[in-house]
């Protein structure tokens, strides 16, 4: 059975209640909005692209503490990155949050965002967590539009 | 037809609660048996859909298993079989809305399609550039969207009705939306994201003084209040057989003869027509020019015994029953800190919506989820009221008449567990 405590985690609940980088950036120069009509997670995610290297990222919105602990961390986690490694770990972070990954701890260089492997054993709430993710891909690629998860 | 050997739950009870026997009525229900994360199930997502009693279960079973045939095309012993089954659904959800006639009563898919069938058929043959349609501010989205689409393409216009704090239509305001223009209202009965029981009847009575039609959307109302659409007068009333004990893909439309008899067909094809030919069709009278292709036999005839065994219980006692549910929920839930009840209208049925201080509705489904307790966690369909309360989404439990105080203790209990996760 899975383990409410694996998905509550207190990192995730922290994140939740004291989400990083949760303001408008001014300096953005790209930004993008994701949806989840389901249970109608709203997010918008705000990045300052300098070349090819994620100068600063900042989010707003409303959601559950799976997808506010998901942006929160990501724009932790992004922060410095190139455009290539956030692609990378997207992928990752989307095997595991699916449960479509094999093997040992932290072979993918998760780092923190490993604290969401529990996701997994909650399929419902997979969009949850890769919300802020999807609507990242979008502000990088520039599309403009509005994300949504469904 | 309740299968010999069988007892039917609510027979032995008289109208009072005490004697309304739940217990003996959830034994009629194989789902409510089950265990979800190792612990007995506690469904309170009945506006949903409801659970099935084994009297349906049965009765779809014993039409696959002996009767399976099409209707009013055979002259052979199954198709007569089947099409008395399906008919004498027809008759016996004729009494159930206290309908005149037989030929009023339309099978559809569900509620959706029966609000769809009129606006398709009603409205785009009666509305106008710059005519009006009235619906509600609480209408959920299927009473909503098929007259977005009415006014793009007919350049009409959509009026709502104001809702107040507690959930409830303001009705002088309604009274002032009501114009010349206006070709249609179309309200739901009873709301399935706040509970309110709307006054339809005095607010039909008030649209007939201009002579405007009235649709009512039942989906919600049917499980829950005895409905007689020849006292509310309406000219329309749409309701869903799974939210009523019955399988899903079967509704009712109600529609008064003489607005149907004027009505153009929805869909084209079998059964709807009487005589076809290359040049000309000639459409079939009521109510099959209203039901092309072979329907959903099976779900007719599950209907109509899901149907026989509400009846059995009686709507006036289950309203009875699951307004004392409702209010001891109530009670139960307002002792809990930093919860909001939205939803707080004078007449309720049977919908207990509510959002928990810092925390959202879904992680709050989630952590009840673990602990075998179903609810419902989102817009329940219905954005422009969540909107309207300033919510992004409520958690809802809802009611019906096999749920018992237990399974409402044991959701506060769950409550308080989902404010330990958060604390």
């Amino acid at each position: 059975m899975s383990d409410l405590s694996d998905l509550y985690q207190q990192v995730i609940l922290d994140h939740y209640k004291r989400p990083r980088n949760f303001r408008r950036l001014d300096e953005a120069n790209r930004k993008a909005e994701g949806h989840n009509p389901l249970c109608g997670d709203e997010i918008t995610v705000y990045l300052h692209l300098d070349g090819d290297v994620i100068k600063d990222i900042s989010f707003e919105g409303a959601g559950c503490a799976i997808s506010k602990a998901s942006a929160s961390m990501m724009t932790a986690a992004l922060k410095g990155r190139t455009r290539g490694e956030a692609e990378t770990l997207f992928e990752k972070f989307h095997e595991m949050v699916t449960g479509h990954r094999d093997g040992t701890a932290d072979p993918a260089g998760l780092g923190k965002l490993e604290v969401f492997c529990g996701v997994s054993e909650f399929p419902v709430r997979v969009k949850c967590a890769s919300l802020a993710w999807h609507t990242l891909r979008a502000a990088l690629e520039g599309s403009g539009g509005t994300v949504s998860t469904e | 037809m309740i299968p010999a050997g069988r007892q039917v739950a609510g027979e032995v009870c008289n109208d009072c609660l005490v004697g309304f026997g739940v217990e003996r009525i959830r034994q009629d229900f194989p789902a409510l048996q089950v265990r979800v994360h190792g612990k007995p199930l506690v469904y309170l997502d009945n506006a949903a859909t409801s659970q099935k009693p084994q009297v349906v279960i049965d009765r779809i079973t014993r039409y696959y298993l002996s009767e399976n045939s099409n209707i009013h095309r055979g002259v052979h012993f199954l198709s007569d079989l089947a099409t008395q089954a399906y008919e004498s659904t027809r008759d016996r959800v004729r009494q159930f809305l206290n309908a005149a006639h037989d030929r009023e009563i339309i099978f559809t898919r569900g509620t959706t399609e029966g609000i769809n069938l009129v606006a398709h058929s009603f409205g785009r043959s009666r509305v106008r550039a710059g005519d009006e349609v009235v619906i509600s501010a609480m209408e959920h989205h299927s009473n909503i969207v098929p007259w977005q689409m009415l006014r793009e393409e007919k350049g009409a216009t959509l009026r709502v009705i104001p809702v107040n704090d507690a959930g409830e239509l303001l009705l002088e305001e309604y009274e002032r939306l009501l114009c010349d223009r206006t070709r249609l209202v179309a309200v739901t009965y009873v709301s399935n994201a706040l509970g309110t029981v709307n006054p339809v009847k005095p607010m039909i009575a008030m649209a007939h003084r201009r002579g405007i039609p009235v649709l009512v959307d039942g989906a919600q109302a049917a499980p829950h209040l005895a409905v007689d659409v020849q006292d509310l007068d309406c000219d329309f009333f749409a309701f869903s057989g799974h939210k009523l004990c019955g399988p899903t893909g079967i509704g009712i439309l109600y529609g008064k003869a003489d607005l149907l008899e004027s009505m153009p067909p929805y869909q084209g094809g079998g059964d709807m027509i009487s005589a076809v030919t290359f040049e000309k069709t000639l459409y079939n009278s009521l109510p099959y020019k209203f039901e092309a292709g072979t329907p959903h036999i099976a779900g007719v005839i599950g209907l109509g015994a899901a149907i026989e065994y509400v009846q059995r219980i009686g709507l006036p006692r289950i309203a009875a029953y699951e307004a004392d549910l409702l209010a001891y929920g109530t009670e139960l839930l307002s002792a809990i800190p930093g919860l909001r009840i939205i939803g707080t209208a004078k007449e309720k049925a049977s919908v207990l919506s509510f959002v928990l201080d810092g925390i959202h509705a879904h992680d709050t489904g989630t952590i009840l989820d673990h602990e075998g307790i179903a609810i419902r966690a989102g817009h329940h369909c219905a954005m422009p009221v969540m909107k309207r309360f300033g919510v992004p989404a409520t958690a809802r439990a809802s009611l019906a008449f096999y749920n018992t105080r237990e399974e409402l203790e044991a959701l506060a209990k769950g409550l308080h567990k989902v404010i330990e996760v958060f604390a």
